[in-house]
């Protein structure tokens, strides 16, 4: 009986089920229209109202994009983050990193966990930006889609390299050219995040499992396999495996891809897409094998042996979740030295090894081997060559595309 | 639905020469009233408004969204998500049929039998509830994974072969079924029909049970006659508070079903968040609403219950 004990759900898979989870319960509709619609709706009534709302083009933010620099007076960075995405020390209260920058510069780090997933935290900030006010963050961090969208909506500000010499000199070649924001003009990645194939040992039982053809044809994985929510993963690693380069998609390639997906999902193959959510299952067996993240995996098979992950031969795919500053920022300029401080191999090694992700920062490999040996040998923190060589991003959508994209990949999902 | 009655105005003071105060006692109750309405204006008014402003714009994020009265976004959602509506219907009616029929016998024995159990009841139904409505939704992936002892007996007692058959499973599992999101619905919502039930039945004068039996009423018809209807309002109202929400849940078709679950929450979700088609999403809204309302306007009409809800 005790496989069937209940979940014993560690801190870390709440937060991550929770940041797959967009939000609790539609709050956040409610909260954010209302600030929206305080300045338009408050004063009118009747039908009238309705003609009156709308919302602003984005891009025309008034006053220009920067604050006045409270940087030299204010010795403070406001810094958002994900949950369970920087070291802690064993009280589980304390930040290393943070106070080894706060002793070095005398700038206190206000650290706040408050990004649970992209698309909410867009909801959550889009009100203050796109009426051109301070979101009271000086550094915030999203996935290059999102970053993306900022960027291209003009709602952060574009990075002093002055203050970040570090930064430039040690963010590793594979992400210094994202079409979406080249020379890392706007943004630095805080950590790289992998998408490959990971399964089930037990689960499978000998059945052999190296590409997505074999989760999407294998009939002895039917219902047994599953595809993450996220549209870029699942559509890049399909793309891939149909042997076109996801940083080259065009709309046909697109609609091929969620063709052969549809096939799967009508002859039931895929049993769901999932967000993190998909750790428990997998653990379990009840999903035998799957598309995933590298750093889930990192941590899943610290308590679970059986599940391991495989790189395709078509390759895999890499993307970062990205450091940047939104518009009206007050301590622009401590925040960038916080981005800097933490391309300091030595630092870079510290929050790797806590958190497991792929490191961006050249030199994180041998001192991280000073902490944690284990950690430094690993793929999927610290990539090999050949499978750098194998890495695959999606490219850059514009506006239409992206809606375009996202409206198909939700039919594909059933909604 | 109760009837607004305003609070009638303090009675004047009968001595003459003091009148400053029975003017302001005339304008008491509208200022009592004043935080209530201000509350409804601006966490319910202005949001509707604004919703329904939104639902009949048309343009996009980079360009802006303006009023132009594009009422054909609501036929295009109608027609599009209309099976998902379907569904949200059908797995909220079932789920909350299984609630009434877990929860009736349930909040019955509460009532009448449980003596100084009942306390110790009461808190077993409310417990789970101080948890996580996330971690309890969790949690039923645990119960009925597919190799779990929940599949295994319904597998060894061929119940998957019906429910398979009636297509509310597939293959040798529940999960990401629609049977395990009605079962998800129905635990979620289960105390939501308990709680009314209850105080509705434990109401009830047990003299009139006495009487029934002096009458020679057998316990069925006991039961028939004069404790289910006087457990109509506990009924509606449990039904109500379970049925509405239910419809516009996602989170349990998000975790415990799978693409051929999806309910209508889940499409405007998707719609409001990834897609950023807001006047879709608004749209699907207010039909969603509209939908509700309507039922439940029919079904207070037939259940004849008005003035007891």
């Amino acid at each position: 009986m005790e496989q069937y004990e209940p979940d014993r759900l560690a801190p870390a898979q709440v937060a991550a089920i929770r940041r797959s989870f967009r939000n609790g319960r539609a709050s956040f509709t409610r909260r954010s229209l209302l600030r929206a619609s305080a300045g338009g709706a408050l004063t009118v009534g009747g039908l009238g109202a309705l003609s009156a709302c709308g919302i602003p083009a984005a891009g025309k933010t008034q006053g220009g994009t920067s604050a006045e620099d409270h940087s030299a007076k204010e010795k403070v960075v406001n810094f958002s983050n994900w949950p369970e995405y920087i070291d802690v020390d064993s009280s589980g209260k304390h930040h290393p990193t943070l106070e080894t920058f706060a002793r070095r510069t005398g700038i206190q780090v206000k650290y706040t966990e408050d990004i649970n997933d992209n698309n909410e935290f867009f909801g959550k900030i889009k009100p203050q930006l796109a009426a051109g006010q301070d979101t009271g963050r000086d550094l915030i961090v999203l996935t290059d889609w999102l970053a993306a969208r900022l960027i291209r909506l003009g709602w952060v500000q574009k990075l002093d390299p002055a203050n970040l010499p570090q930064a430039f000199a040690n963010l590793a070649e594979q992400y210094r050219r994202p079409d979406w924001d080249p020379g890392r003009a706007y943004s630095y990645p805080w950590q790289g995040v992998s998408t490959v194939i990971a399964y089930n040992k037990k689960a499978l039982d000998g059945i052999e499992v190296k590409s997505v053809s074999d989760l999407l044809d294998n009939p002895k994985l039917k219902g047994r396999v599953s595809f993450l929510s996220e549209m870029r993963d699942t559509m890049g690693m399909t793309v891939l495996d149909m042997g076109k380069d996801p940083a080259k998609v065009t709309d046909d390639d697109f609609d091929a891809a969620i063709a052969r997906l549809q096939k799967a999902v009508d002859k039931g193959q895929i049993r769901r897409f999932t967000g993190n959510d998909y750790t428990s299952d997998l653990a379990k067996g009840d999903i035998a094998a799957c598309v995933a993240w590298g750093g889930d995996i990192v941590q899943l098979q610290s308590d679970s042996p059986d599940v391991d992950y495989v790189i395709p031969d078509a390759g895999w795919l890499t993307s970062t979740d990205n450091m940047l500053i939104p518009n009206k920022a007050r301590h622009k300029a401590n925040a960038e030295r916080l981005i800097d401080f933490f391309y300091e191999p030595r630092q870079a090694a510290q929050l790797s090894a806590y958190v497991a992700y792929m490191s961006p920062v050249d030199g994180a490999k041998e001192e991280l081997a000073k902490i944690d040996k284990a950690s430094a040998e690993n793929p999927l923190i610290i990539p090999t060559k050949d499978m750098v060589a194998k890495a695959h991003s999606f490219r850059a959508l514009s506006d239409k595309e992206e809606a375009a994209y996202e409206e198909k990949f939700a039919k594909l999902t059933g909604a | 639905m109760t009837a607004v009655t305003e609070a009638p105005p303090p009675l004047a003071p009968t001595t003459p020469g003091k009148k400053p105060p029975r003017r302001r006692g005339r304008l008491t109750p509208y200022w009592l009233l004043l935080p209530g309405m201000l509350w409804l204006v601006v966490f319910f008014a202005l949001p509707m408004i604004y919703q329904a402003s939104t639902s009949v714009q048309q343009g996009s994020l980079e360009e802006g969204y303006k009023v132009t009265w594009h009422f054909v976004t609501y036929w295009d959602a109608l027609s599009e998500y209309w099976p998902q509506f379907l569904r949200s219907v059908m797995y909220a009616a079932s789920a909350t049929v299984l609630c009434l029929l877990l929860g009736y016998p349930l909040a019955y024995l509460i009532a009448f039998r449980a003596g100084r159990w009942r306390n110790l009841i009461m808190i077993l139904v409310i417990a789970p509830f101080f948890t996580s409505f996330l971690i309890r939704t969790l949690a039923w992936k645990t119960i009925l994974a597919d190799g779990g002892p929940v599949v295994g007996a319904l597998n060894a007692l061929h119940v998957l072969d019906v429910t398979n058959w009636l297509g509310w499973t597939a293959g040798d599992r529940v999960l990401a079924t629609p049977l395990a999101v009605v079962c998800g619905l129905t635990y979620n919502f289960l105390p939501f029909m308990i709680l009314p039930l209850y105080t509705s039945l434990e109401r009830i004068d047990g003299r009139l049970h006495e009487a029934a039996g002096d009458l020679y009423a057998r316990p069925w018809t006991t039961f028939r006659k004069v404790t289910f209807p006087l457990s109509m309002p506990g009924v509606v109202s449990g039904t109500l508070l379970t049925f509405i929400p239910a419809a516009g849940d996602y989170v349990n078709a998000e975790l415990l079903g799978s693409t051929d679950t999806r309910m209508i929450g889940n499409v405007i979700q998707t719609q409001f968040l990834r897609i950023l088609d807001y006047p879709t999403a608004a749209a699907l809204s207010f039909i969603l609403m509209a939908a509700i309302l309507l039922m439940v306007t029919i079904y207070i009409r037939k259940s004849g219950t008005e003035d007891l809800v």
